[in-house]
């Protein structure tokens, strides 16, 4: 039970990671990017609702909405592995288990991400 | 992972219940209660206090039953009037100094139990080793290169204006143990309290020491597990605002990206 190891040299651990703050940047700038990428994404999606595929394609087809649509995958995906992290770290105690599910994270979210991105692509540079 | 219930023995029994013999204006004090000499769980004992024949404060209530139904129950304090932050516990789930909370600004019973998520030492004394650490780790000291001066070190009145709401902090630690960050990763973030002094000592125009002070604070755990929950500043007993001093640090930070 006694705990021998002096207390500042625990709270002063390793030291500091020397980063943080771009991360915290980052996240703050990628939430005001989703703004208007969330917006585009939920009004074009419910204003094309109930159409048909070709005109589906043909609407993705346009270089604006292609691009529009690769930008809002990107920002979101690249938020949420952010955002997940955050949660991880909150709540994983463990350094292990922490570095494995963020590694997850990190895989799951550049799938989503390039799954996502190359449909577009295909989509909007099919024939 | 975070534990979100109590381990085996740490679940909280009931315990004895003292009565106030013929007294007509009568307020139940539930304390908790733990012996690290016994081997029990905690309990909490309630006290019926006569508010006739005590002061008004929660403090005044736990002295009076400390002196007059058990003299075993035990709790810091030492200034009564809010200036040494020693009686700082959760006085009806919220933190709080009992020497600052009336008695009867609580509805109904009032529970009374140690600062929330700190090991606790006995009764109602909870172990700020850690917490203390903390602020030393902080370099809560004046750090200058230049020559020392012959007289004082100078400050405009405005600048010394920038202190206020930051050097009225008591060390209390009401803040920092009500910030979930701070239950959940305690031991890396330096939370609320520890970060205000910080920036207490960053916009001191008299330190020369403020870019090392940065460097030391970025980190994703140090300064950055702080979510903005807002619960230091609802939790101050001397109305300060942590919250805000950490979220201008992270502007600091910020400002040196360019």
């Amino acid at each position: 039970m006694t705990d021998f190891n002096n207390p500042l040299a625990k709270v002063r651990g390793l030291g500091s990671a020397k980063q943080g703050s771009a991360a915290w940047l980052t996240h703050r700038i990628t939430a005001i990017a989703n703004v208007p990428l969330v917006i585009f994404f939920v009004v074009s999606f419910v204003g094309n609702a109930g159409k048909g595929h070709a005109e589906w394609v043909a609407w993705l087809k346009q270089p604006l909405v292609s691009v529009l649509l690769i930008l809002f995958i990107a920002n979101f995906t690249h938020h949420m592995r952010a955002g997940l992290k955050e949660v991880v770290e909150d709540y994983i105690q463990s350094h292990g288990t922490k570095f494995t599910v963020n590694l997850l994270i990190t895989f799951v979210c550049v799938l989503i991400a390039g799954l996502s991105i190359f449909s577009v692509l295909r989509i909007a540079f099919g024939g | 992972m975070v534990e979100f219930s109590l381990p085996k023995n740490s679940v909280v029994g009931k315990g004895k219940s003292v009565k106030a013999e013929g007294a007509k204006n009568t307020k139940n004090f539930s304390v908790y209660r733990w012996n690290p000499d016994d081997g029990k769980n905690p309990h909490m004992d309630t006290f019926e206090v006569d508010l006739d024949d005590c002061g008004p404060m929660v403090l005044d209530a736990l002295i009076k039953i400390k002196d007059e139904m058990d003299s075993t129950v035990t709790f810091r304090r030492s200034c009564r009037e809010g200036v040494c932050g020693s009686c700082a516990m959760n006085i009806d789930g919220k933190n709080g100094l009992a020497c600052t909370t009336a008695i009867e600004d609580v509805k109904g019973d009032i529970a009374i139990t140690p600062l929330p998520h700190q090991e606790v030492i006995k009764d109602l004394v909870p172990d700020l080793t850690n917490f203390y650490a903390q602020y030393a780790s902080i370099k809560p000291w004046l750090e200058t290169q230049s020559p020392t001066p012959e007289k004082e070190r100078l400050q405009s009145p405005a600048d010394r204006k920038k202190l206020d709401g930051l050097y009225e902090c008591i060390l209390c630690a009401c803040c920092s143990t009500s910030c979930p960050s701070y239950w959940w990763n305690g031991d890396k973030y330096l939370g609320p309290a520890a970060l205000l002094q910080a920036y207490r000592w960053l916009i001191d125009t008299r330190d020369e020491s403020t870019g090392d002070r940065l460097d030391d604070l970025e980190d994703p755990f140090k300064l950055f597990r702080c979510h903005t929950i807002m619960n230091c500043a609802n939790a101050c007993p001397k109305g300060l605002n942590p919250a805000k001093a950490i979220a201008e640090t992270k502007k600091m930070m910020v400002s040196r990206h360019g």
